[in-house]
């Protein structure tokens, strides 16, 4: 496992690692971590001419409070995110997500931008940012563009990233006042990928009721979803077992899910509910909480 | 190109290609072989090393990506020839067998300790993940780790 | 008067292993850690497919690659190395030849068609990716029955089927075993094919010197006198002037029990270039083109009087050999013959194998090898004739035990087990389990909904392998011990033990007999030029048959050296005592000198015994007169999410019976790691294969070892029945754990289920398997 030849760039800021994206174009891949990108390389499933190291870059990391939330660094790992009292406090669906990310010594180097711009569809983090409504903020030469999560995630290892984009921060609102949250997940006993991870949201309503919940799911199709149905099930209804679980049976309509020797499309759309039907659970019990 | 590291407490420089794996410098070019290659998916943990005080698994970082960084490998984790807590008690508790994961397995046991010094089981078996033993089934670790973790101190 | 120094007492005490500080340093040497300067790296161009027609390989390209010094494909090495060796053949076994590098047709994905060799690692990676290969696919052959029908491609154009072998195994008379029986039950099982997966994986380093003509060969092996015979045959080179050293080792579990291409490779490349060549086999090469194991799909028939009594089995089974042979592949499946009573009297048994070829790796022995697979066919057959006969599990155990006083015992399968005390292995097991609680808890679960399940497995294994005749030569171990002039004690071992911690073992064995510390005896092990000749570790036999030699051959240099006391002290050599340090006469304490102090003299020589010669230097080949017959129980706890498949493994209780323990602290690991490994196939190990003959999950990505939070503490305890086949009484324990622990955990997912009507799945019991056989069941559609 030994990666074929490549250039090697490393800019000192990000005007500079965008010219020089421009000038190698499809030719280059950008670096941070290399958790995503290294594997390939060394499986030689990708042959990039030249990388650019982006990981030393001032600015592009750190967690931050803003007006509306939390602005993440693209270069923060998952560990900082884990671990960070701030995003705990303000967005602890976040931190447990990224603690669901393979293993110490994976969350130690991978990096939130990087995981995302990767698109992996068995990843963590899209679940969480799809039910935070999190936006992905992109540069490019052209200047800055903040790309909502929903839309940001285009199919298995696409992305709305243009070529010659550099995606800088993730943008997190703070969740609605009074919500509770949870990420659950079915990990593919090897990798420690999500054959399905749920991230609920649930915003508790007057009377025992639900005022609405949003729910992320990764790892069941490409690219992750939100599970509108389930979404729109529980909206306003009362907050009964019966209500989550006939909603959660929604969470995989109309996607067509991933099919592998692991799990099949069927089984995916097994976990989605069940897992579905317990993140939401989880969730309305830490609000209450 | 050139790399300059801080590995185990010394100033090294290398001329090495960009796509030279972490791993490979260290073995290859510095000599420290106690680093080992076992899965090269990133899934094992045998290759694991503190890179600026944070377990890495080096088979998934370019020498490169390292540049100016501080490195401690199983071989500098004592220093003088002693022993460290860990390594004294998983040779105590009979922590390994073959001995091929325990470099990175002492690592990353370090790393939990230096996280959470007073772990529970569940957070040791959880803080290893990151590393498979063929082995040992694990509970020897365990203990040792447990073990270790009395005899640093514990709950500072 | 002085008194007679306490003795220390090594045997059966736990001490810490005395290999460990240079491996826990980093400072232990694996092959790849070895860097001879000059080294040649080789690297290889392997099938992409699982059986492709190979009409061209053009090695230009790599050849002109930067750092390329050589390039060689199957036609350059023809007639030049030898093929692969195999042993342990049964008659008229079809032994397809299995070339170094593929010659007109690739048989299995990952089979090696060209090699490359270059200055540096990096550059002969590249270079082998320069290799241009004209393959045509063809159809590929994956699956065993399939592979059986009339018109499956053939494996080998020059045999008329895919039948590798036929063999069975008979004892009494089966079918009027069948007719006694009350109930017969029946039922297709398979154990599917995994992977061994040392976590180091195989490498080799070969450097000849031509001004000597001499080789040496680092190589990951369990077996370095084995790979040196074979290997100097295979490139015809006088065998003495090779030398193989088994480094450091990490891992073998059977697979590297084997000679394989990539060395003798690199051997014949080192002489062809006098330089070192080094291969390091990658992860992904491990799990192509190492050997697998397991691999069998059989159906089995239990028959059973209404009482529980066993009155036959009968096992017929398709063998899964692989495209080719490796070193043991055929013998293996033969155990689980020997195997298949287990610890149950089973009067009338038949095992009947068809080996077949598939368009794979070779299968060979993987921990346990052939007799997991007997234990795993016979604790579930058991369960299902339990739950057919409405009985308890333990109890339709107990009731087909031998009694400890029917030891030895002889088995319809034509062994005879020397010891064993089975109910007491069972009965403590179950009141470790706190059983009937166990179950009390289980009701109380399936009350609220939950789905417990509590599984057993009593198991014997033929450990101690073994006398040379049972398996077909070479069933002995070689030990020398030397008293060095200072009174150090050098064990010299032909066995070459790979994590087992036998430089810890046999120093106690060695440092009792002398009454000197343990810290003073050097075991040395793994070194063709330095050991007698050995056999190797494998088979629960490192500390059983190489321990035993250590033995004898110590007991004749302290018989030696009691002779030159004895002149000293001018005493009777049969009253002369080692403890302390000392040697001393036992009926006059007062008569002693420093242990280093007589055997000076011996090396001295200014006067010897009479009959004596100088030295104190043993030599002693053990040959073991039986198998050994560890045994246990192992009781589980697991927990199913019927609506995930998510196994839970809740308690683990194990009670083993490996004899007199030489060390409990070692023993306690192997049972650890050898849990690990079975419950680890029963849960989630499997290697799957595409219609092409590609694995599908061949990374660690994709293919699961158990990781640490998916494992619970082991409860362990012991019975102790020593064995009287060997002088330590010791029986083995290196794959006790895998052997109980497929079918415990098995038992207990399929205990779980049976509420819905589950009653068998194959493994591995990954969550889609038991969830669609839930959801089936819950359908009432077939289970």
């Amino acid at each position: 496992m030994i990666p074929a030849p490549f250039g090697y760039k490393r800019p000192g800021t990000l005007a500079e690692a965008l010219a020089l994206l421009r000038e190698h174009g499809e030719d280059a891949r950008l670096l941070s971590g290399g958790h995503s990108l290294l594997p390939l390389l060394k499986a030689r499933l990708a042959r990039p001419g030249v990388l650019i190291d982006i990981a030393r870059i001032p600015g592009l990391s750190g967690i931050t409070e803003t007006a509306g939330g939390l602005r993440i660094g693209a270069l923060t790992t998952h560990h900082e995110v884990e671990a960070s009292p701030l995003v705990r406090e303000a967005c602890p669906l976040l931190a447990e997500a990224a603690g669901r990310i393979g293993d110490v010594q994976v969350r130690n180097r991978g990096t939130i931008g990087g995981s995302a711009a990767h698109a992996d569809p068995a990843s963590d983090y899209p679940a969480a940012l799809l039910a935070l409504e999190a936006a992905l903020v992109a540069s490019s030469p052209d200047g800055t563009r903040s790309i909502p999560a929903a839309g940001f995630f285009t199919g298995p290892y696409e992305s709305a990233l243009k070529p010659g984009e550099i995606l800088t921060a993730v943008e997190v609102p703070s969740p609605p006042r009074g919500s509770g949250e949870a990420y659950l997940k079915a990990a593919q006993q090897a990798s420690g990928f999500a054959v399905c991870g749920v991230a609920a949201l649930v915003v508790p309503g007057p009377g025992g009721t639900i005022a609405s919940a949003r729910v992320g799911v990764t790892g069941v199709a490409a690219p992750a979803y939100r599970a509108r149905k389930t979404e729109e099930a529980l909206a306003g209804k009362p907050a009964s077992p019966d209500a989550l679980r006939r909603a959660a049976a929604l969470a995989a309509e109309g996607v067509e899910p991933l099919d592998d020797f692991y799990a099949s499309a069927d089984f995916r759309r097994q976990l989605a509910r069940v897992y579905a039907e317990r993140a939401l659970a989880e969730a309305l019990r830490r609000a209450k909480g | 190109m050139n790399i300059s590291l801080c590995i185990n407490g010394q100033s090294r420089a290398f001329d090495a290609e960009p796509r030279t794996l972490l791993v490979h410098l260290l073995r290859d070019e510095a000599g420290l072989t106690g680093t080992h290659i076992a899965c090269e998916t990133s899934v094992c943990g045998a290759c694991t090393v503190l890179l600026d005080g944070k377990a890495v698994k080096s088979c998934t970082v370019l020498a490169v990506q390292a540049e100016g960084s501080e490195i401690t490998t199983i071989e500098g984790l004592a220093p003088g020839g002693k022993l460290h807590p860990l390594q004294e008690q998983f040779w105590e508790k009979h922590g390994l067998q073959c001995g091929y994961c325990t470099p990175g397995m002492i690592l990353a046991a370090w790393q939990l300790l230096e996280r959470r010094p007073d772990p529970s089981e569940e957070e040791i078996r959880h803080g290893i993940e990151g590393n498979l033993c063929r082995c040992t089934g694990y509970q020897h670790i365990v203990d040792a780790i447990q073990a270790a973790a009395a005899q640093m101190g514990g709950k500072r | 008067m002085a008194s007679i120094p306490e003795a220390p007492k090594f045997i059966g005490v736990p001490i810490k292993r005395r290999d460990d500080p240079r491996l826990i340093q980093g400072r232990a040497r694996y092959v790849d850690d070895f860097q001879l300067p000059g080294t040649l790296h080789m690297a290889f161009a392997r099938s992409p497919y699982g059986h492709a027609a190979i009409r061209g390989v053009d090695l230009s390209k790599a050849r002109a690659a930067p750092g390329v010094v050589a390039a060689y494909a199957g036609a350059d090495l023809a007639g030049k190395i030898g093929p692969v060796p195999v042993a342990g053949l049964v008659p008229d076994a079809r032994v397809p030849v299995q070339p170094v590098l593929a010659g007109g047709r690739a048989l299995f994905a990952g089979e090696p068609v060209a090699a490359v060799v270059a200055r540096t690692r990096y550059q002969a990676r590249d270079a082998a990716d320069l290799v241009e290969v004209d393959y045509q696919a063809l159809d590929a052959v994956v699956d065993l029955e399939k592979a059986l029908a009339p018109a499956a491609p053939r494996v080998h154009a020059q045999f008329e089927d895919n039948v590798a072998f036929r063999w069975a195994i008979a004892g009494g008379d089966i079918e009027a075993g069948l007719r006694a029986a009350d109930v017969v039950i029946k039922q297709k099982i398979a154990n599917p094919r995994v992977v061994p997966l040392a976590l180091e994986p195989r490498g080799v380093l070969a450097h000849y010197l031509p001004g000597e003509d001499k080789m040496t060969i680092w190589s990951s092996t369990q077996v370095p006198h084995k790979l040196r015979t074979l290997l100097a045959q295979q490139i015809g080179m006088a065998e003495n002037r090779i030398r193989v050293i088994a480094p450091e080792v990490g891992g073998g579990f059977g697979s590297k029990l084997n000679v394989y291409r990539e060395e003798a490779l690199a051997a014949y490349v080192t002489r062809e270039l006098g330089r070192p060549v080094k291969w390091i086999e990658s992860r992904g090469e491990n799990f192509l083109a190492t050997i697998h194991g397991r691999g069998q799909l059989g159906e089995a028939e239990m028959g059973l009087r209404r009482d529980g009594t066993i009155t036959a089995l009968r096992y017929n089974v398709l063998a899964d050999c692989g495209a080719y042979y490796q070193l043991l592949t055929v013998a293996i499946f033969t155990l689980t013959g020997l195997m298949l009573p287990g610890p149950y009297k089973i009067p009338h048994i038949e095992m009947k194998v068809t080996g077949v070829f598939t368009h794979k790796m070779a299968t060979d022995a993987y921990r346990g090898a052939g007799r997991p697979e007997a234990t795993y066919i016979l604790e579930r057959m058991l369960d299902l004739a339990a739950l057919e006969l409405g009985m308890d599990p333990a109890e339709i155990r107990r009731k087909n035990f031998p009694a400890k006083a029917e030891f030895p015992y002889a088995t319809s399968a034509g062994l005879t087990y020397d010891s064993g005390d089975y109910h007491a292995a069972l009965d403590k097991a179950l009141q470790k389990a706190g059983y009937p609680e166990m179950r009390r808890q289980q009701a109380e679960a399936r009350r609220q909904g939950r789905c417990l399940g509590v599984g057993l497995s009593t198991y014997v294994e033929i450990c101690g392998m073994g006398p040379s005749a049972a398996l077909g030569g070479q069933g002995w171990e070689s030990a020398r011990v030397r008293v060095e002039p200072t009174g150090k004690v050098t064990v010299f071992s032909g066995a070459s033990p790979h994590g087992q911690g036998q430089e810890t073992s046999f120093a106690q064995i060695a440092a009792d007999a002398f009454g000197i510390a343990v810290e003073d005896v050097e075991v040395i092990h793994g070194d063709t030029d330095v050991v007698p000749y050995g056999v190797g570790t494998f088979g629960s036999r490192g500390t059983v048959v190489g321990g035993s030699a250590v033995v004898f051959a110590r007991d004749k240099v302290r018989d030696k050296m009691a002779r030159f006391a004895a002149m000293r002290f001018e005493a009777d050599a049969a009253d002369i005592a080692f403890a302390g340090g000392k040697v001393f006469v036992r009926s006059a304490p007062e008569k002693s000198a420093p242990f280093a102090r007589i055997a000076q003299m011996a090396y001295d020589a200014i006067q010897l015994p009479p009959g004596t010669e100088p030295g104190l230097e043993e030599t002693h080949f053990f040959e073991p007169p039986n198998f050994t017959f560890p045994f246990g129980t192992h009781v589980v706890l697991v927990e199913v999410d019927p609506q995930t498949g998510e196994v839970k493994i809740l308690r683990y209780v194990a009670v083993d019976d490996v004899g007199n323990m030489i060390n409990p602290l070692l023993v306690r690991g192997q049972i650890h790691g050898g849990i690990a490994q079975g419950a680890g196939q029963a849960l989630e190990e499997e290697v799957i294969y595409g219609g092409g003959g590609q694995p599908l999950n061949a990374t660690l990505m994709h293919y699961a070892l158990p990781k640490a939070h998916q494992l619970p503490r082991f409860e362990l305890d012991h019975t102790t029945t020593p064995t009287s086949v060997n002088p330590l009484g010791a029986k083995g324990v290196g794959e006790a754990g895998t052997i109980g622990s497929t079918p415990a955990v098995v038992n207990a997912v399929l205990d779980a289920l049976a509420p819905f009507g589950v009653h068998h799945l194959d493994m591995p019991l990954r969550p889609e398997k038991i969830w669609r056989a839930v959801s089936r069941a819950r359908k009432g559609g077939p289970a």
